[in-house]
């Protein structure tokens, strides 16, 4: 394996390959240093006294951590966003699956349904939030024409929590208001799971489904034991990628409830952009968003590492 | 495979390109003095881009281009609620060394423990001397703006922070007087609320709007000298009088509508608008969308009051604008600060954004009945400043109060509540 290594680096590049190189250099330099840079300043800062407009390169330690890990909104934003996260990922991933096997069944007219499903992923975040924002609104919206046979539900305004027990101060159950998020985040990500899915399914070759039935299995048992297992890489893929995107999330919220009543709708996201640059708490804001890397760290790099292996 | 290569070679020598000049942009930005090649413009940053209030900046810049015609004028506006936005394109840019020519700010706290703190502002005493401005403005307002002993910004308009709003038409059909006092207020509330109308309407999707309530009920129980003094640090957060305070705004939110926490202060308006509520504590932009925008007809469709017991108090929220540090042309962005602080632009610009003057010598004949009153209410009131907009204490103390305001909205613990106050004001 050494020696392997040795040899190749005493081959010389070919032509092609020092193009590349020089021409990789550049981004390569800059993401270095405005990905990379930035990400260890971020860290710098979030160790430092800087909480006023003029900045304070102090060093203050931990104390900016251990200020959120006290207080009561961050720690409702844990909960929010583990809440929001199981339920969000969970609910794309059934509804991504099944549709993806309804299409699959060879109906007429398949490309049609497609890009019904796969539409509103075209729409950003923030335009989803606004729309749903306008659907639940109380006077303008689906709460209207609810209102009209009596019915008034409370969705996003609702402060209650289900299901909830107390551990230290923080108040565990899942937040009504968050399932209204939930709602309008599920409705914009499922057709970028269906998509996945229905390629998933595609590759799986007829030949495996045809032995499948030679020996006798139900078509229930097909998907449970031959299909499903296939497309297991897919689902790791969508987790990675869902949980990305909901522990950042942003836009949805901001757009749609804002923190709502007592931070039930609040995320990590929400109250680094208010400490930051509302309270000016920059070390705060700091500290949140080393957090919030952190935490996307723990889905993503298991995955890379495993992928790491499976190149070599 | 080649073509590939040029493809993507070509791709990141345009964004080495862009990342190149972006950075050289910003380094241009920060060589003060000299100035010969952009002397001629002037860049003027604010949030002003709702209906009325652009309308008022434009016909302002109008008259700048009128007078000044070989200067460039760019509006660089903001959008978003409050400034929310703008703020912290603001933060961003004066920390980088790139300061707008001038900028919209709240006099008070944010400019006096902001900017000026923070040494990014020029004083403008000898250019009030010059303009002979010291008497045109009240004297309290010319305090709001300075800090150890000198002058920081003009301010261009009034807002006033503790008024009520009301449905007339509502109000009449329940007997309801006009209360001055709390006790008068909750009593009109409960007569309110037993006839199914929702006797105030809240919409603290972003909770300044609570927390302007809850500024206007401490004022009204701490009165004008001792609010002034609890900003100062001379009275402690945790005080009886804060406590009672507290107590009366927790009050206060058993009337108000169920889902106050989804809707925000426009949405909240409609309610009282259509008769589902019959009162709303906004500052007076709130006039201007009810007759703009809900085509109603002031001191006839809805009517005013100032907030319980601060009747004699004017709860200030005014827009200045200052002169930063490193700018290039101080001299054309002073001819434009001159224009803000003059008669004419103020009534220019108040009339269309639905503010009043804060010069007290502007002609009255140019706005409504509303803003008549107003004038005469400014002219004799207490003016204190507000703490929601950012003029009684800083932007740190105002996050985290705002933060203990949404949770005691839903808990309604007083002591926590205290206790989060006494804890925010080491930061004030």
């Amino acid at each position: 394996m050494a020696s392997d290594i040795h040899v190749r680096r005493k081959r010389k590049f070919s032509k092609d390959q020092w193009t590349a190189i020089a021409f990789l250099l550049p981004s390569f330099l800059l993401i270095l240093l405005f990905v990379y840079g930035f990400i260890g300043w971020t860290g710098y800062v979030s160790l430092s006294n800087w909480n006023t407009l003029v900045p304070d390169f102090s060093f203050a330690g931990l104390e900016n951590y251990v200020y959120l890990f006290h207080d009561f909104r961050f720690q409702s934003d844990l909960r929010n966003t583990l809440f929001f996260t199981v339920l969000f990922i969970g609910l794309v991933i059934i509804f991504g699956m099944g549709l993806a096997i309804l299409i699959d069944q060879k109906l007429k007219g398949e490309s049609i349904y497609r890009n019904i499903f796969l539409f509103p992923m075209a729409l950003s975040f923030i335009v989803t939030g606004v729309v749903w924002q306008w659907l639940l609104n109380p006077s303008t919206g689906f709460n209207q024409f609810l209102g009209a046979f009596g019915i008034h539900p409370k969705w996003y305004t609702d402060t209650n929590i289900l299901a909830g027990f107390e551990w230290g101060s923080i108040e565990f159950g899942l937040p009504v208001a968050i399932i209204a998020v939930v709602i309008a985040a599920v409705w914009q990500m499922t057709g970028f799971s269906l998509a996945m899915y229905l390629a998933g399914l595609r590759g799986i070759p007829d030949e495996l489904r045809e032995a499948a039935r030679m020996d006798g299995a139900s078509e229930f048992q097909i998907y449970r034991k031959v299909i499903l297992p296939m497309l297991m890489p897919i689902t790791v893929s969508i987790v990675i990628i869902m949980a990305h995107i909901s522990l950042k999330i942003f836009d949805l919220i901001y757009a749609m409830t804002g923190s709502g009543a007592n931070f039930v709708t609040d995320v990590p996201a929400m109250y680094m952009f208010e400490a930051t640059f509302r309270g000016h708490y920059y070390a705060n804001g700091a500290a949140i968003a080393i957090i919030m890397l952190l935490l996307v760290a723990i889905f993503i790099v298991p995955y890379l590492w495993n992928s790491r292996k499976g190149d070599s | 495979m080649k073509k590939w290569l040029g493809i993507i070679a070509l791709f990141s020598l345009v964004f080495a390109l862009a990342a190149c000049s972006d950075s050289s942009d910003g380094s241009g930005g920060d060589s003060d003095g000299g100035g010969e090649s952009a002397s001629g413009k002037v860049e003027i940053f604010s949030w002003w881009t709702g209906a009325g209030e652009e309308d008022g900046l434009l016909a302002l810049i109008d008259l700048f281009k009128e007078e000044y015609p070989d200067i460039e004028v760019e509006n660089a506006a903001v959008a978003g609620g409050a400034g929310t936005n703008a703020k912290a394109v603001l933060a961003t840019r004066m920390q980088g060394d790139d300061p707008p020519s001038t900028f919209q700010v709240h006099g008070g706290a944010e400019l006096n423990e902001g900017w000026v703190a923070a040494d990014k502002m020029e004083p403008l005493d000898d250019f009030y001397k010059e303009n002979d401005w010291m008497d045109k403005f009240p004297e309290e307002l010319i305090d709001l703006v300075s800090s150890d002993g000198h002058i920081w910004s003009v301010p261009v308009d009034i807002h006033r922070g503790n008024v009520i709003f009301y449905n007339m038409k509502v109000f009449e059909e329940n007997g309801v007087k006009v209360p001055t006092t709390f006790d008068e207020f909750f009593e009109a509330a409960d007569k309110l609320k037993a006839a199914g109308v929702v006797p105030l309407a809240l919409g603290d999707k972003e909770s300044w709007t609570a927390t302007q309530v809850f500024e206007n009920v401490l004022l009204g129980v701490l009165g004008p000298d001792d609010y002034q003094k609890l900003f100062a640090g001379e009275i402690a957060l945790d005080d009886a009088q804060v406590v009672e305070a507290a107590e009366k705004f927790k009050k206060i939110l058993g009337y108000v509508n169920e889902d106050h926490a989804s809707r925000n202060w426009q949405d909240s308006a409609q309610l009282v608008a259509n008769g589902e509520a019959a009162m709303i504590n906004m500052g007076d932009w709130a006039k201007g969308y009810f007759v703009n925008d809900l085509d109603m007809e002031t001191n006839k469709d809805f009517g005013y009051f100032a907030f319980p017991d601060t009747k004699g108090d004017f709860v200030v929220i005014t827009d200045t604008f200052g002169l930063p540090k490193g700018i290039e042309n101080p001299k054309e962005v002073k001819k434009f600060l001159t224009l803000l602080g003059s008669v004419e632009g103020q009534d220019t610009f108040n009339p269309l954004k639905g503010s009043i003057p804060a010069r007290v010598d502007a002609d009255p004949s140019k706005y409504d009945q509303y803003g008549k009153d107003t004038m005469e209410d400014f002219k004799n009131a207490r003016l204190v400043p507000s703490l929601a907009h950012g003029s009684a204490a800083s932007a740190g103390f105002l996050t985290k109060v705002n933060q203990a305001v949404n949770i005691f909205v839903t808990q309604g613990d007083v002591d926590n509540f205290i206790q989060a106050l006494t804890n925010a004001s080491s930061e004030m």
